[in-house]
């Protein structure tokens, strides 16, 4: 297994991150690592991946997460009150790397970065299996701060477009890589009864400038919402949905999150 | 590409949400900035609504008590609301009305830039809601009852540290959730470009004024300005105008809460490390991995764990210098400035008259000091009172 994973050298991984979209559509569950301990985050991803997940979005805890609804906020809380810390989150996920090749990607503010030095950081998140890096405070005029390090390491800087962005849509898909991750809605993460966005217009325009795949994150909590965005784009993203699960359920969360992500997936892979 | 640098500082770190009203934002003040009408009516609210220019008063006892340079006090506490808070405000809701927003949201630590922003949402008829958070409504509850009087609706924050870094995030959240009628009138010299630019440029008024009042005067330059810092767009409007005076010393003073070795403090420059938050990069209080971390101070106005990017690059480059002073010498301050020249300072203004107490002796007679008095005291009344023991209601 580690052998197939693995290229000359032994330690430095092939990037996955394009495996996500090769068999149609994406369900791309988030999960914030450390809530409520990194010994369940590893068993939730690990379930996430064998139920159908295409993709994982790991939350680096932060303690001030501007684009954060009440939800993840409060994961972040919990998780940062366990003792997570981003050298604890490496080790974990060089542990799930041994038993996944399910793509990864980290989400985390531009400050846990920076801090621990956006060199190491990256080099660490490659050295441990990382494919992609969403950073939702760095726009497109500060991507600079990573996007070479993240190049020379072959990890990709995942590029965000907003329902405000209009004509910048084009500028940020022509350099965007990995993916475009869509944002549905105005506002902040967290679970919304209904997306009022034309998301097919925004994944139109994203498509004229590059061919690259597009998936939507921010308000999905349903099967059916989830296969409509699917549907208008390459994937779905789903965070607050499945945290909240987690906030109900603490350590035993595998089961009914794997139940959970299961649903959600099979809506997005039958679209 | 990056934009609104002072050295290696600034920036807009924020949501990609938000970048068009920030580019909307700038592409207003470039219009608007040298605009004679907009300036025209700038000039007559500060003149006729605030009240400026503010007075340059000569503190004789004081002086006289100190036994050492002339001390001057630059009155911003005499502005309408009773802070320098309003020149911004007044600035940023001209161009919020001629980019079309018919609501402002804002952030307060003490209470404020609440207060200034409610008060000219009133006059001039926009929607307003302040984000505050829960620890400052408490301590500062009378500018909450004042912001609710003016027409605003008071949110009290109720996340993380529950004080003004707190109250930042959460009026960021509320911006990205609705932006198209509203503008963020953010209070300090932080934040995303071109916030540290707008508001600099606004409060720079004071050292304006500082400037041709001393010369009218004394007939000659200051040698040293102090004031205190946050955030710091006080100090930044009262040092702007003389940066390129390099005789003139810029003293911006730190809240070091019970003192920068312990862990309950506010002081970014003596203890903080280079960061990305709140849209700049800056110095920031933090631990190793890059979280916030939570500060204090008796201060609710300097209670925030970071500082404007054009202040950490006068930091690096030598131009300004950034002194911590504690919550006693502070508290000392404020009773001493009432009683010698009765003027209650605000809480955080008398952090600067602290260190002017211990610098002015130091200096000879001949030297000549001025001292931005950013705003009054009678928000802090009571929890002054408390701090001495005597339990008083507001």
């Amino acid at each position: 297994m580690l052998q197939r994973l693995q290229d000359i050298g032994g330690r430095i991984f092939m990037n996955k991150l394009s495996k996500a979209f090769e068999k149609g559509k994406a369900f791309i569950p988030f999960v914030t690592a450390g809530d409520p301990d990194l010994e369940t985050t590893e068993k939730v991803i690990l379930a996430m991946a064998e139920v159908g997940a295409d993709l994982i979005e790991i939350g680096i805890p932060f303690s001030d997460p501007v684009a954060e609804g009440l939800v993840i906020q409060k994961a972040d809380e919990r998780a940062l009150a366990s003792g997570t810390t981003t050298d604890k989150i490496f080790a974990m996920v060089k542990s799930i790397r041994t038993k996944t090749d399910i793509p990864l990607a980290f989400m985390t503010y531009i400050n846990p970065i920076f801090v621990y030095g956006s060199e190491r950081f990256i080099k660490n998140s490659k050295e441990c299996g990382i494919d992609a890096l969403i950073v939702p405070d760095l726009p497109f005029e500060e991507k600079d701060e990573l996007s070479e390090i993240c190049k020379a390491n072959d990890v990709r800087l995942i590029s965000l477009v907003a329902p405000t962005s209009h004509e910048r849509i084009t500028t940020i898909a022509k350099e965007a890589e990995g993916f475009v991750y869509v944002v549905s809605s105005l506002g902040v993460t967290g679970v919304r009864s209904e997306i009022k966005t034309d998301i097919g217009e925004m994944v139109k325009l994203i498509k004229q400038a590059k061919d690259i795949p597009c998936a939507v994150g921010f308000g999905i909590s349903t099967p059916e919402q989830a296969a409509n965005m699917a549907k208008l784009s390459d994937g779905a993203i789903v965070g607050s949905a499945v945290v909240r699960i987690i906030e109900k359920y603490g350590k035993d969360s595998v089961m009914p999150v794997a139940d959970y992500v299961k649903e959600m997936a099979d809506a997005v892979h039958n679209v | 590409m990056s934009k609104g640098k002072f050295g290696v500082h600034g920036g807009q770190y924020i949501p990609e949400t938000l970048m068009n009203a920030v580019i909307e934002l700038e592409e207003a003040y470039n219009k608007y900035k040298n605009d004679p009408e907009f300036n025209a009516e700038l000039e007559k609210l500060n003149r006729e609504y605030t009240g400026r220019p503010s007075l340059l008063y000569y503190a004789e006892h004081m002086t006289k008590d100190l036994g050492g340079a002339k001390i001057y006090l630059k009155r911003e506490d005499l502005n309408h609301t009773g802070s320098h808070k309003i020149n911004n405000v007044i600035g940023q809701m001209l161009l919020a009305k001629r980019m079309g927003k018919t609501r402002v949201i804002a952030e307060t630590g003490a209470g404020q830039h609440g207060v200034a922003t409610a008060t000219v949402a009133a006059l001039m008829g926009m929607e307003c809601e302040i984000y505050m958070g829960e620890t400052d409504t408490e301590r500062q509850a009378l500018n909450v009852y004042r912001m609710e009087l003016l027409g605003a609706k008071v949110h009290p924050v109720t996340s993380g540290t529950k004080t003004l870094k707190d109250a930042v995030n959460e009026t960021l959240r509320e911006w990205t959730a609705r932006i198209e009628d509203t503008h963020y009138v953010l209070g300090s010299v932080m934040g995303p470009h071109p916030f540290p630019t707008i508001v600099r440029d606004f409060q720079s008024v004071i050292s304006k004024e500082i400037k041709s009042q001393i010369l009218e005067k004394e007939g000659r330059l200051p040698d040293v300005v102090l004031a205190c810092v946050g955030g710091g767009s006080n100090a930044m409007g009262a040092f702007y105008n003389f940066i390129e005076d390099k005789d003139v010393r810029l003293i911006g003073c730190e809240a070091a809460g019970r003192g920068v070795d312990t862990g309950l403090t506010a002081a970014t420059i003596a203890k903080g490390t280079l960061g990305i938050f709140h849209g700049m990069k800056s110095y920031f209080c933090q631990d190793e991995f890059g979280q916030i971390a939570p500060v204090y101070s008796i201060s609710a106005g300097l209670d925030y764990p970071g500082i404007g990017p054009e202040h950490a690059h006068l930091h690096d480059i030598g131009r300004a210098e950034y002194v911590p002073v504690t919550d006693d010498e502070a508290v000392d301050a404020f009773e001493y400035l009432s009683r010698i020249e009765g003027i209650i300072p605000a809480i955080e203004s008398a952090h600067a008259v602290a260190y002017a107490k211990k610098l002015a002796p130091t200096l000879g007679k001949d030297k000549i000091m001025v001292i931005n008095i950013s705003g009054r005291g009678d928000k802090d009344v009571a929890a002054i009172a408390r701090y001495r023991g005597k339990d008083i209601h507001e």
